[in-house]
């Protein structure tokens, strides 16, 4: 099988700080891929990459064996912060992508286009809404149709999901994972939580982070049956697992990051006031709380048996 | 009820307070007319008027109100070029106001466009706009007299419909009325989120789409907030130029009704071009309410 997306030794960094370093990432037509890492490791500079929005310093990145050279609408990209252009109806949102990508549809087709995506997210009853009307869930949802209305070939999801609470993205996660048991596109999901990725995606990716830039680490296959009962895999030990490997990963790999500093702390041992003995007020000899530490004797009562 | 009563009081009693006051001082200010009789040495009796007070020419409320009432009770009557209704005063004010700002807008925002989209262009014109941007009415119009020193255009009756100071007027309103468009549209343009460009990209969209899908949508909240500034300024800038070229309008009224001693007179043109500024902003205002956004 040929790759449809092909990443050797990719490197990028922002004012001479290394951010990636040495990405080698070969993903396969009608992969569901899940890329994990923590917050600020370069998740999202190496979904720009693949979307074409930044360019490599060093190594190819290449699409069906061509280099990617810009964004184009084969390769959706879903942003975290949804963005949605805020003056258009939901409608509108998913039509202008509809209107550049399908310039030969009547304008018929195009709208039964449109409505057949806003009914795929199922927003038919808030297809006139405008974004801000809407969740945080919701309009995850219309970024999600707008960018699958665009037929990309690659679907790239940049932590879709992770300004919503835990019960909407338990949802949406299973919707997306529906929509893609239906039409099978390529999907890298970039995400920070180790339960979706080993939900989702059929291949998990750690996202190392290192001195001198995040790189790929070793790949952990999933290969739970679909379409997957979230309430049964979150209890199988297979999946336990699976979790323990993946966040022992990310945890040694954090670890090397981060220099260990030995430092002695002292437990605070502030005593409780008795607040039964009266206060006398003085004005400039206050009263401090007393310390376990600075003791000299202390009186510990025992019933007697 | 209770929150109507609170409304009224807000909106209406507590405004009324206000403008009692400023009546208070205002009459407290203004002179009166004092009669005095006297009898002369031939033993006539003369009847002598005089006014006194803390400033002595000034007008009271009510003498204004005497003064004033042929120009409101009749607001559209024309008795002559420089002795019209108010409301017919305040029409040609507007339009000549309407055409400058026109021209202000036209030339403004492709000039805010290309500031907020382009740092070179920012970098260049920048200096040239702080510059010229704090230039009072009262400068430019001598200089607009000077280039349009040529314009003449004749009407179909053989005069002039469109002449040097007609073009001076244009040129001054515009060329003060244009800044606040112009660096509003900038600060739109340049606030544009990444986020919508990104979408702009991905979908691969032209350059005009982009101006006119994703650009201007995003800016336009900004501009409108530019293009209420600047009819503010050009309603602003009208006075000072219809009293410099004296043309009829509620300026030009203004400045003759000073020169023919009719003081009341200009407090009637000062209290209507507040009224019709503030009339102005505030429709502004609601259109401007209309287009915001996020």
């Amino acid at each position: 099988m040929k790759p449809i997306l092909e990443l050797t030794g990719v490197s990028k960094g922002f004012n001479g700080v290394s951010v990636l370093k040495d990405i080698n990432l070969t993903v396969n037509e009608g992969d569901f891929v899940s890329i994990i890492g923590y917050s600020g490791t370069g998740k999202s500079t190496l979904i720009s990459l693949i979307a074409g929005l930044l360019k490599p310093d060093a190594g190819s990145a290449k699409m069906d064996d061509s280099p990617i050279t810009g964004p184009g609408p084969e390769r959706g990209i879903v942003f975290q912060n949804y963005s949605l252009l805020p003056w258009l109806t939901v409608t509108e949102n998913i039509r202008l992508a509809v209107d550049q990508i399908y310039p030969s549809m009547t304008p018929a087709e195009r709208t039964s286009h449109v409505q057949k995506h806003v009914e795929m997210v199922k927003l038919g009853h808030a297809a006139g809404k405008y974004p801000r009307e809407l969740s945080g869930g919701m309009r995850q949802r219309v970024s999600v149709a707008r960018t699958l209305a665009a037929n990309p070939r690659i679907l790239l999801l940049d932590e879709p999901l992770s300004a919503l609470d835990a019960l909407t993205r338990a949802t949406l996660q299973d919707e997306i994972a529906d929509i893609w048991q239906k039409n099978r596109t390529t999907v890298i999901w970039i995400t920070n939580d180790p339960d979706e990725a080993l939900l989702v995606a059929d291949r998990v990716i750690p996202l190392i982070p290192g001195q001198t830039g995040a790189t790929l680490g070793e790949e952990i296959p999933v290969g739970f049956a679909r379409p997957r009962n979230r309430r049964e895999l979150l209890q199988a030990p297979e999946f336990k697992n699976l979790k323990l490997r993946l966040v022992n990963t990310l945890l040694d790999a954090k670890r090397g990051t981060i220099p260990t500093l030995t430092r002695k702390l002292s437990p605070p041992d502030i005593l409780p006031e008795d607040l039964g003995k009266k206060r006398e007020f003085s004005l400039f000899d206050r009263p401090s709380p007393r310390r376990r530490s600075q003791l000299q004797r202390e009186e510990v009562q025992v019933e007697a048996s | 009820m209770k929150l109507f009563e609170k409304l009224k009081l807000d909106t209406l009693i507590l405004p009324l307070i206000a403008i009692l006051i400023c009546l208070g001082a205002w009459s407290f200010l203004s002179g009166k007319a004092k009669v005095s009789t006297s009898v002369d040495d031939w033993g006539d009796t003369v009847t002598k008027t005089e006014r006194v007070g803390i400033s002595a020419d000034l007008p009271s409320p009510s003498e204004t109100w005497i003064a004033s009432k042929p120009y409101i009770v009749e607001p559209l009557a024309k008795r002559g070029e420089l002795d019209q209704g108010i409301l017919r005063f305040t029409w040609l004010s507007l339009k000549l106001v309407a055409q400058g700002y026109l021209l202000a807008l036209v030339i403004g925002t492709p000039i805010g466009f290309f500031l907020g989209l382009s740092k070179n262009f920012t970098k260049a014109f920048d200096p040239i706009i702080q510059v010229l941007r704090p230039v009072s009415p009262l400068a430019w119009l001598p200089l607009g007299m000077v280039m349009f020193s040529g314009m003449k255009i004749l009407g179909a009756d053989g005069r002039v419909s469109f002449g040097t100071s007609d073009a001076a007027a244009l040129f001054t309103i515009a060329i003060c009325a244009m800044w606040p468009t112009v660096l509003n549209t900038a600060v739109g343009v340049r606030a544009v989120p990444q986020d919508y460009l990104n979408v702009a990209k991905v979908l691969k969209l032209s350059r005009t789409k982009t101006l006119f899908k994703v650009l201007i949508p995003s800016a336009l909240p900004y501009m409108f907030t530019g293009f209420r500034l600047s009819l503010g300024i050009a309603w602003l800038v009208i006075v000072a130029v219809e009293m410099l070229i004296g043309k009829p309008g509620i300026g030009g009224f203004l400045w003759q009704q000073y020169n023919a001693n009719s003081f009341a007179h200009i407090i009637l043109s000062i209290l209507t071009i507040g009224v019709v500024g503030f009339i102005l902003d505030r429709g502004m205002s609601l259109i401007e309410s209309r287009f915001r956004t996020a």
